[in-house]
C-alpha cells in the first residue's frame, strides 16, 4: 500500500462523509424508518469484503479460521442485504398504497 | 485490482448515491430502495467475476452462504408483522455490525497464521488501526443493537419465565465507557507493535462487546429512536473501516453515505427532543425523579364521548407508543372511516418526530391500516390547526403533548410538542393518569376540556368504534 492509495481512500471516506449529509437534509417523517432500514440494507456492502475474503484459495493463505469467518460474514450480510431491501420494499409499497407483497 | 472492476464499483457506488438521494421523498422512495437494490446486485456480480476469472474460489462456501442468508433475510422481511418494525430493524442492523467485524477478522487471522502474507510498514499499521476500529465499531454495533431489540421487546423469555429488560446507568459508568475506549486504542497500537499476536484482537473484540452493551444499558424507552438511528449510521461506519482493510472503494464509499445519513436521523431525532446527542447518551433522563400524581380525574365512557364526536367538524388524531403497544391502529383507522361516513368529519393524524419507539413509527404503523399519507401531518404544519379543531383525540401519547414543555422548566423544558391542548375539547385514551418516560405529570389530563377513557387501547377503540356505530 502506497501512501497515495492510502491518501486517496482517505479522500473518498471524508466526501463520501460530506455526501452523505448532503443527500439526506430534509426528510418527511413518514419516510423516516424506510430511509433508515434502506440505508441499513445498503450498509451490508460489506458483502463484497465477505466474499472476498472467503476466497482464500485463489488468496493462496488458506486457513479454517478464516474462511470459517468469513462464511459467517456472507451468511449475516446476505440477511442485512436481501432482509433490509425486502422489508423496506414492503414499507415502501404499503405507504404508496399499493398492494403488492406483504399485507 | 482490474479496471473493469473499479468501474463496476463505480457504477455501483453511484446507484447507492442516488438510491439514498430518492429514499428521501415520498414520490420517489421505492424507486430509490430498488436502486440501492440494484447497486448492492452489481457490486456482488462485479466481485464474484473477479474473483471467477481470477481463478479457483470457494465457490460451495459462498454459494452456500449466500443462499442460507438470503433466504433468512428474505422470509424474516416478509414474515414481520409491521409492529415488530423496530425490533426487525435493530436486528439487521446488528448482523451488519457483525458482518463487518467479521469480514476484518478474517483478514487478519489469514495475516497471523501464514506470517509471510503479514504487510509491512504503512499497510501494516492502516490494516491494523482499520481492523481495530472496524472491530471496535462492529462489535459495538452487534452487541448494542441486540440489547436495543430486547429493549424494543420489553424483555426475553427464558426457561419459560419474563424476564424484563433493565435499564442501568449509574454516572460512574461513563467513566468507564471512556477508559475502555481508551483501552481499545491501546490494544490497537500495542497490535501494531506485534501483529501475529491474535491476544489483542480478542482483547478488542471483547471490550467491543461490552461498549455496546453499557452504552445502550442506561438508555430508556422513549429515547430508542435515537439509538436505533445512531446504530444504524456505526454499521455503516464499520463497514467503512472494513474498506480501508481490503482497500476497496465501494465500501469506503457506501458505508461512510450510510455513516453520514444515520447521523442526520439521529440528529432529527435529537431535535425533536431538544435534546443533543451526548445528553441522551451520557445522562440519565426521567425515570430517576418521577413526579408523584397528587389529582385525581373522573374517567369518561365511549358512550359520552360519541356524542361529542357527533357533530366535530373537524377531529385531530395524536397517536403515541400506546397506540403501538396495543397495536390498535386499524381499529383507529376504522373510527376515522366511521366519522368520514356518518358525520362526514375532517379527520387529520398529528405525528410527533420521536412519538414511538424508532424514527417513523407511527407512520409505519398507520401506513399498513391503509390510512392515507395525505392525513399523517407533521407536528409543524398541523399545530396551527389545532385551534380551528373541534376535537383532539389522543391515543396513548403523554410527553409528546404535555403542555408541561413550554414552561421551560423540567425535564421536558424546550421539546416541541403537538399543540393538542388547543382543540375545542381533548379525549384521551390512556391506560391510567400515570407519568410519561419524562416522568412529569401531564396538565392536559385535568383540564376541564379534556375527557380520559382509561383502558388499553385497542379495547377503548372498540367500545369507541361501537358507541359510535349505534348512535
Amino acid at each position: 500500500m502506497t501512501p497515495e492509495f492510502l491518501i486517496a481512500n482517505i479522500t473518498l471516506f471524508v466526501l463520501a462523509i460530506f455526501l452523505g449529509f448532503e443527500l439526506i437534509t430534509k426528510v418527511p417523517a413518514t419516510l423516516h424508518t424506510p430511509l433508515m432500514s434502506g440505508a441499513n440494507a445498503i450498509s451490508g456492502i460489506s458483502i463484497i469484503g465477505a466474499l472476498i475474503g472467503s476466497n482464500v484459495l485463489y488468496d493462496g493463505g488458506n486457513t479454517e479460521l478464516s474462511g470459517l469467518l468469513a462464511f459467517i460474514a456472507i451468511v449475516l450480510a446476505m440477511i442485512n442485504v436481501v432482509g433490509g431491501f425486502a422489508v423496506t420494499n414492503r414499507m415502501l409499497n404499503m405507504i404508496a398504497g399499493k398492494k403488492r407483497g406483504g399485507k | 485490482m482490474e479496471d473493469w472492476v473499479s468501474v463496476g464499483y463505480l457504477i455501483s457506488a453511484s446507484l447507492f448515491i442516488f438510491g439514498l438521494k430518492k429514499l428521501g421523498h415520498p414520490r420517489t422512495a421505492p424507486y430509490g430502495n430498488q436502486l440501492g437494490a440494484l447497486g448492492m446486485l452489481v457490486a456482488v456480480i462485479t466481485t464474484v467475476l473477479s474473483m471467477h476469472l481470477a481463478g479457483g474460489a470457494e465457490w460451495t462456501l459462498i454459494v452456500a452462504g449466500m443462499i442460507v442468508g438470503s433466504s433468512i433475510g428474505y422470509w424474516m422481511a416478509v414474515k414481520v408483522e409491521m409492529t415488530g418494525m423496530p425490533e426487525l430493524v435493530a436486528l439487521f442492523n446488528g448482523f451488519g455490525g457483525a458482518a463487518s467485524a467479521l469480514v476484518a477478522l478474517s483478514e487478519v487471522t489469514k495475516y497471523i497464521n501464514d506470517a509471510s502474507t503479514l504487510p509491512t510498514g504503512l499497510e501494516l499499521t492502516v490494516t491494523m488501526v482499520a481492523a481495530g476500529l472496524s472491530a471496535l465499531v462492529g462489535w459495538m454495533t452487534l452487541t448494542g443493537s441486540l440489547l436495543a431489540m430486547y429493549k424494543l421487546k420489553g424483555g426475553i423469555e427464558v426457561f419459560g419465565k419474563w424476564l424484563r429488560t433493565p435499564t442501568w446507568g449509574p454516572p460512574w459508568l461513563n467513566v468507564v465507557k471512556v477508559l475502555l475506549v481508551m483501552a481499545v486504542f491501546v490494544l490497537i497500537f500495542m497490535s501494531i507493535e506485534d501483529p501475529t499476536n491474535i491476544n489483542y484482537l480478542w482483547g478488542i473484540i471483547a471490550i467491543s462487546c461490552l461498549l455496546g452493551i453499557i452504552l445502550v444499558l442506561p438508555i430508556g424507552g422513549a429515547d430508542m429512536p435515537v439509538v436505533v438511528s445512531l446504530l444504524n449510521s456505526l454499521s455503516g461506519i464499520a463497514a467503512a473501516f472494513t474498506g480501508f482493510i481490503i482497500g476497496n472503494s465501494v465500501l469506503i464509499i457506501a458505508g461512510s453515505l450510510v455513516g453520514a445519513s444515520g447521523l442526520i436521523l439521529t440528529f432529527i431525532m435529537c431535535k425533536a427532543m431538544n435534546r443533543t446527542l451526548p445528553d441522551v447518551l451520557f445522562k440519565s433522563f426521567g425515570g430517576s425523579e418521577k413526579q408523584s400524581l397528587t389529582r385525581t380525574k373522573v374517567g369518561s365512557d365511549a358512550e359520552e364521548v360519541a356524542m361529542m364526536v357527533d357533530g366535530a367538524q373537524k377531529i385531530i388524531i395524536v397517536p403515541g407508543y400506546g397506540m403501538a403497544v396495543s397495536q390498535c391502529q386499524h381499529q383507529v383507522k376504522e373510527f376515522a372511516d366511521l366519522l368520514q361516513e356518518k358525520f362526514d368529519t375532517e379527520v387529520k393524524y398529528a405525528i410527533h418526530p420521536v412519538a414511538g419507539r424508532m424514527p417513523g413509527h407511527m407512520n409505519v404503523l398507520l401506513a399498513e391500516a391503509n390510512v392515507p399519507y395525505e392525513q399523517l401531518i407533521e407536528m409543524d404544519e398541523i399545530n396551527s390547526e389545532f385551534s380551528e379543531c373541534d376535537m383532539a383525540v389522543v391515543i396513548g401519547a403523554n410527553d409528546t403533548c404535555n403542555p408541561a414543555a413550554r414552561s421551560g422548566e423540567g425535564p421536558l423544558a424546550g421539546m416541541p410538542i403537538i399543540d393538542a391542548d388547543k382543540a375545542r375539547t381533548v379525549v384521551i385514551i390512556k391506560r391510567s393518569l400515570s407519568v410519561g418516560y419524562a416522568g412529569v405529570d401531564n396538565d392536559l389530563f385535568y383540564e376541564d376540556k379534556t375527557m380520559m377513557l382509561f383502558g388499553d387501547g385497542k379495547k377503548m377503540m372498540n367500545e369507541l368504534n361501537t358507541a359510535i356505530k349505534d348512535l
